[in-house]
């Protein structure tokens, strides 16, 4: 008895003292912060968070590999704690969520039920696990079963539901989904996604330059759910009052309702939601992910420098704007005007962007006030130039620089400016077919013209301008002439504008562009009486910031004076600039403009991390899907599109009132019924029904 | 050396410490889901199980049976098993991190290990010299690696099969067991 127990006694003592001798020599430094970490994780060891234990986890929080709210089971006292230890700002720790895009489609039939498969894993390992399309939901729900937090449930339909209180991002659905289809994604994630070939997406989303997730908005107004719409659009779009009322929206021509019958009003639907949030009164709260002390300066306050600076805010970093004209907006305020974007308007989206704490520096002029070089001392450590393309081209003639002869830009920008020009009862002629001269026209004619004309080179249908504003100028009396190529101005004794002398053309052969070329006609000078010509003939950007300051002899510019970068990543041949919109495409869209700001941000932010600037794999930039363009879509029947409401031409020439109005709530749901919800390849014609 | 041989067929095929002793069935059911898992676990096996099997034949025979405490048998064991799995788990992070970084996870799970302690007990029973300690540990890791390959790689093959509910998962995988187990003792007569 007494050697059992001295002999366990002495065992003991050895294994202990080796042991603890052990510790010490094969001690390995761990920072202490893991341990700190680790005391306020469960402890459970239960995987849950995708880590091989809690201390794996806590090591990966350490390392900035796992986010504070790494632990499934703890809760958010817990997250509190470890983003003390951590040093990091707790409340705006960033939640991962997961979620689900597919909706099933219309899979009623259980085609492979009866080969006896039922889970999703097995399905893929034996038909590939195609069910409808490519990349679609499956539905035997792996995911369901995987979720230890019951989180996700098959709902009603067939596919999973995710429930997004109970998720707690452990990520376990992500993993047991074989179709890759479920993503347990932080806010910044979702940010910095741009399409691709895998992702279940519909025709309209696949053409929106800004990438909009559409059919999911359009749902949730179909449900009552305003202010979900509003979050959605605003997680691609930040400018959406001003795109609901100016985008020429290419995805309506793109929409699969289109192929039988009128297309969804999808920018009326837009236009809705986002004013049903200024008529609100409250702004909906916008999340921003925690600071990450990096700077980054935005010259130009355009469309594409807001959405780049939006943008990059909401991913954490801080964001100087420095804006050439008084205000910010750019075009959308000094070339769009107010009687299709009212300045009011304007100034609640811009305020409500700066609100996320934004700086923007006004009369700063890239090139004038400041240069690259300044910018760079003060310790940006990216810079992003969009500043538009605001010269306007000559029409190289004699005489185009009397008294009365206007710029295009030039005009709408004193206008906006609010310059009193004097126009009233004058004959006034504009030259060129794009959105700049219509928008001069429609201008000239509430300033009280007595007669306005638009001289364009080729024919109406070959007009660049939007539909619409054509139509709407038509409405409004404006004389068209076209076909007609200006060779001459001439003015009286005193320098005033008199007379255009232009050339008539007729159409010859289609040239590269397809459109056929305008050839003169010998012997056909026509003089047309006038008192203000105005130009607007299309603008390229003004470079000449570049010969200003040193280190910008390697910045690349193309010969239409935009710069030359890859047009995914658009990052300039200076590796920390970057660019977007007009100044990168040449005059274009405000989409564009939107769509190219978040791209540049999402490369800013790879840049700022360390991280190679590239496009994503098998990114789906400027393209469609194959199997989503349809030709015939059974099953739709005739429903017409709610039109919606205009001032009547003979009172809004005579104000600069908004023209558009909004859609009512009734109509806005009505419209709403009519989208198919589509997919890739799914919809659903009885949505309405 | 035929013995030898003999000695390994035995103790991998015959009497499989899995599928014919039925020990370490926690491990058996707990890591078989996935073959990758299924794969470390093996090799995490294998490491651990020589080591133990030599240790544990060291105690016994020069300091057990010297000092006649041979009822002191299973506790001192039990002991001498946790503090090596411990030891290696700490050597293996300092001296081979890669090493460490691809077993870390199955060495806890190792510790109380009842196949461990089976093949260390068996070892001791049967009276082995040092050499066939050796053999026949490696060689019971190694039937313990073979069975949870193969059943890990029979898991994902049910995983395709429909399952009845009540049976699904663990139940299903218990009545695959048995009749992995069955086939098993085809094996019964070869030594
Ligand atoms: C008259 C007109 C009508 C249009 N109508 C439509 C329409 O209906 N729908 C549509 O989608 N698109 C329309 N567009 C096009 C659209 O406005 C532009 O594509 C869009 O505004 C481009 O955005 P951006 O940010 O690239 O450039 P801009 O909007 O031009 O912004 C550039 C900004 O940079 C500033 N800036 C310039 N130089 C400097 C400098 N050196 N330093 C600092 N800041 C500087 C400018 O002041 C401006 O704020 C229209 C354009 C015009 C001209
Ligand atoms: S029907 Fe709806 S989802 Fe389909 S393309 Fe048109 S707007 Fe997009």
């Amino acid at each position: 008895m007494i050697e059992a127990l001295l002999f366990m006694l002495i065992i003991g003592a050895l294994c202990g003292t080796v042991l603890s001798f052990a510790s010490k020599i094969f001690y390995v430094w761990e920072d202490p912060r893991i341990a700190q970490v680790e005391n306020y994780l469960a402890g459970a060891n239960c995987g849950g968070c995708g880590f091989t234990g809690c201390s794996a986890a806590a090591a990966a929080v350490v390392e900035g590999k796992a986010p504070p709210s790494v632990c499934a089971v703890a809760g958010p006292e817990a997250t509190t704690s470890v983003a003390g230890v951590m040093g990091m700002d707790p409340g705006s720790a960033e939640p991962r969520v997961s979620m689900n895009p597919c909706d099933g489609g219309d899979r009623a039939e259980d085609r492979f039920y009866y080969n006896g498969v039922n889970t999703c894993e097995a399905m893929v390992a034996m038909f590939g696990g195609k069910r409808v399309c490519q990349v679609g939901c499956l539905g035997y729900g792996d995911c369901v079963r995987i979720c230890s937090f019951s989180a996700i449930k098959m709902g009603p339909e067939g596919y999973p539901v995710i429930d997004e209180v109970a998720c707690v991002g452990c990520g376990a659905c992500q993993r047991a989904c074989p179709k890759d289809l479920i993503h347990v994604r932080t806010m910044s994630d979702r940010l910095l996604h741009t399409n691709l070939e895998t992702d279940p997406l519909a025709p309209c989303q696949q053409t929106c330059p800004a990438e909009i997730d559409i059919p999911t908005y359009i749902a949730q107004i179909r449900e009552g759910d305003y202010e979900g719409a509003v979050h959605t659009i605003r997680e691609r779009n930040p400018l959406l009052l001003s795109c609901g009322r100016v985008c020429p929206h290419p995805c309506e021509d793109y929409c699969r309702r289109g192929v039988e019958d009128e297309a969804v009003s999808i920018n009326q639907l837009k236009r809705f939601a986002a004013d049903f949030e200024m008529n609100s009164g409250k702004r909906l709260p916008i999340a921003c992910a925690p600071d990450t002390g990096k700077r980054v300066a935005v010259a130009g306050g355009g469309p594409a420098g807001l959405s780049a600076a939006y943008f990059l805010r909401r991913l954490g970093h801080s964001v100087t704007i420095f804006e050439a004209m008084p205000k910010l907006g750019g075009m959308i305020r000094y070339g769009i005007p107010e009687y299709r974007l009212p300045k009011k308007t304007l100034d609640w989206e811009i305020e409500g962007i700066l609100n996320l704490g934004i700086e923007a520096r006004t009369n700063m002029r890239l090139g004038r006030d400041f240069n690259v070089a300044d910018m760079e001392k003060e310790g940006f450590e990216a810079i992003f130039i969009a500043h538009g393309a605001w010269v306007d081209y000559n029409l190289k003639v004699e005489g185009e620089d009397l008294k009365g002869c206007f710029k295009g830009i030039d005009f709408l920008s004193r206008l906006a400016s609010g310059e009193e020009l004097d126009i009233k009862g004058k004959k006034a002629a504009v030259v060129g077919g794009g959105n700049s001269a219509i928008d001069c026209v429609r201008n000239l004619i509430r300033l009280g013209a007595e007669e306005v004309s638009i001289v364009y080179r080729r024919t109406r249908s070959e007009m660049p301008a939007n539909e619409v504003e054509i139509e709407a100028a038509e409405h409004e009396g404006i004389n068209f002439v076209f076909l007609a190529a200006p060779t001459q101005v001439i003015g009286d004794a005193d320098g005033n504008v008199k007379q255009l002398e232009y050339l008539k053309m007729e159409l010859g052969e289609p040239d590269a562009s397809g459109r056929r070329r305008p050839v003169p006609v010998e012997g056909s000078e026509t003089r047309m009486d006038l008192d203000i010509l105005i130009t607007a003939i299309g603008q390229q950007p003004d470079m000449s910031f570049k010969n200003m300051g040193p280190g910008m002899a390697d910045l690349k510019i193309t010969r239409w004076n935009t710069f030359d970068t890859d047009p995914y990543t658009l990052q300039t041949s200076i590796p920390h600039i970057f660019t977007a919109g007009d100044a990168a495409t040449g005059p274009s869209l405000v989409v564009e403009a939107i769509g190219g700001g978040r791209r540049a941000a999402r490369s800013i932010h790879q840049f700022l991390s360390g991280e190679e600037v590239k496009a994503p794999e098998s990114s789906l930039f400027k393209r469609h899907i194959d199997e989503s363009i349809f030709k015939q879509v059974p099953g739709v029947e005739k429903k017409p599109r709610s039109k919606m409401t205009e001032l009547p031409p003979e009172e809004r020439v005579k104000s600069f009132e908004e023209v558009d109005k909004v859609l009512t709530e009734e109509e806005a749901l009505a419209e709403s019924n009519r989208c198919l919800s589509c997919c890739r390849v799914c919809y659903n014609p009885d949505v309405a029904a | 050396m035929g013995d030898y041989l003999v000695l390994a067929i035995s103790a991998i095929l015959v009497n499989n410490i899995l599928l014919a002793q039925y020990l370490g069935n926690c491990p058996f059911l707990g890591t078989s889901k996935k073959m990758e898992t299924a794969v470390g676990m093996a090799a995490a096996v294998v490491f651990v199980l020589v080591m133990a099997g030599l240790i544990t034949w060291i105690v016994n025979t020069f300091v057990l049976q010297t000092l006649g405490l041979d009822y002191l048998r299973t506790i001192a064991f039990i002991l001498v098993i946790a503090s090596l799995v411990q030891f290696v788990e700490m050597f293996l992070k300092k001296s081979i991190p890669a090493l460490y970084a691809g077993l870390g996870i199955f060495l806890p799970l190792i510790t109380t290990n009842c196949a461990v302690m089976g093949v260390c007990l068996i070892n001791v029973n049967e009276e082995y010299t040092f050499i066939q300690a050796l053999v026949s540990s490696f060689a019971y890791a190694v039937g313990f690696g073979l069975a949870l390959i193969l059943f890990a790689g029979v898991r994902e093959r049910v995983l395709l099969g429909r399952v009845p509910r009540p049976l699904q998962d663990t139940s299903i995988a218990l009545v695959t067991a048995g009749i992995i187990s069955l086939a098993f003792f085809a094996f019964k007569g070869m030594v």
